[in-house]
């Protein structure tokens, strides 16, 4: 079991900025994503993409932004949970007990909410047949490759990853290549690399398609893909991979007891905090009349939640407001000062 | 301003005013029509505020982008006459304009 004063759910620029708030007053907390790395959206859908409206950052990258933040952190000391899920948050007396994906346990007075539009989950094949293969026959990511050696695989996508796993993959298996038009948008050399081990028959090219179908028993035995023109083409295939990247969605969030309003959770604008005492949300999964999803309103928020989170967590002191240009508490904690 | 008439999956029919410059996705977020997320707000980023135009008008509209089709890889169930919502902008062109809402965005 984790004690901390404040839980932040999601890494990505808001929790991080919010992780710095809490430190900087003297409060504890750590934070849990879904995701492998630290980042969030700006990591996870635009690292190379510029911002233009950070205040006094004229230009910067997703991925800059991030790495900004994350040094803007290095006096604190702030434990993060990569690759786990928030599962459930139960009221245990004054306390939040929080239980994530992996077991992990946290108790605290406040849980911070900066979870964006929720936890990114891979996208999935349409067919409903296709489920009952999940994590057996059918995957959305490779886990241990070896698994493939000398099976026919399926690969679905047009992006980098299906590219990549379809070029070593086709080393020691058969492997097919579906996409759904005939452009890909991997890297060019990636690309050419492709059409080159295409042209040498080591993987099937079939562009136009879209899988329609999956059969067999227990394993899974074969693909029906469907052309634009309608024309079904059955594959033998001891496995699917597919890579259509990664969709937000709301999850276990649903189930916490917050007033929602389609994606976003209700807060009022004085502490940011939902309808349970305790349960702050920040950043774009908020939601309050004239609410802006801009990274810089998540900074806005995550400031004021910290501040509501030191109530919670030192009920017997009184929070005192400093800057960080005289305070010498603050440039304590900031390691300026001995 | 442009009449848009968006169909969902079960076949009903709503038929909205939408003002020039706005796009076909706010156009269906800001009515409540269900169906289209778009989660990321119109920053062609999610695929979730994906439509099927049909064909005559599919033709007719701005052609797409750079990086609409690679965000429509990611579309549930994308077929050749897919658009994402939010890079459609209304004007008076467009007056008339039917898209469908696929079964789900994700």
């Amino acid at each position: 079991m984790n004690k901390t004063d404040a839980l932040i759910i999601g890494a990505g620029p808001t929790g991080l900025f919010t992780a710095h708030q809490l430190k900087l007053i003297g409060l504890d907390c750590e934070i849990v994503d879904n995701l492998d790395k630290i980042g969030g959206q700006c990591i996870e859908l635009y690292p190379d993409k510029p911002i233009y409206d950070i205040p006094a950052v004229p230009e910067c990258t997703g991925e800059e932004l991030t790495n900004n933040l994350i040094s803007q952190l290095k006096p604190f000391n702030i434990k993060f949970h990569l690759s786990e899920r928030v599962e459930e948050v139960k009221k245990e007396d004054a306390n939040w007990l929080v239980k994530t994906s992996s077991g992990n346990t946290f108790l605290t007075p406040n849980v911070i909410i900066a979870g964006g539009v929720g936890s990114f989950e891979p996208r999935k094949f349409a067919p409903k047949e296709c489920e009952q293969y999940e994590n057996k026959s059918l995957f959305y990511s490779v886990k241990d490759k070896n698994i493939f050696k000398g099976k026919t695989v399926s690969i679905f996508g047009g992006g980098d990853s299906a590219l990549d796993w379809a070029i070593e993959l086709s080393k020691d298996c058969k492997i097919n290549l579906i996409h759904r038009r005939d452009e890909f948008r991997g890297a060019q050399a990636t690309v050419d690399k492709m059409h080159e081990l295409v042209k040498s028959g080591k993987i099937n090219l079939f562009t136009k398609y879209q899988m329609a179908n999956a059969q067999g028993g227990q394993q899974l035995e074969s693909i029906d893909i469907k052309h634009d023109n309608n024309e079904i083409k059955n594959l033998k295939s001891d496995y699917v991979l597919g890579f259509f990247g990664l969709i937000m969605q709301l999850g276990p969030i649903a189930n916490w007891g917050l007033n929602l309003n389609k994606k976003t959770i209700e807060v009022d604008t004085e502490k940011f905090e939902t309808n349970q005492k305790g349960i702050y949300a920040v950043g774009d999964i908020c939601n309050y009349p004239g609410k802006l999803k801009l990274i810089l309103s998540g900074f806005h928020e995550g400031a004021l939640a910290a501040r509501a989170c030191f109530k919670l967590a030192r009920p017997n002191e009184k929070y005192r407001f400093e800057f960080t240009t005289t305070s010498s508490n603050l440039l304590k904690r900031l390691g300026k000062k001995e | 301003m442009a009449k848009i008439t968006y169909i969902t999956h079960e076949n009903e029919k709503h038929t909205i005013e939408v003002q020039n410059g706005l796009t076909v996705m706010e156009g269906a977020v800001q009515n409540d029509i269900p169906g289209i997320d778009a989660d990321c707000g119109g920053g062609m980023a999610c695929a979730t505020c994906h439509v099927y135009v049909k064909e005559d008008w599919f033709n007719k509209l701005p052609k797409k982008e750079d990086g609409e089709d690679d965000m429509l890889d990611m579309a549930f169930e994308p077929k050749t006459n897919s658009r994402l919502s939010c890079q459609i902008i209304v004007s008076d062109e467009i007056d008339g304009l039917e898209v469908n809402i696929p079964s789900k965005q994700a």
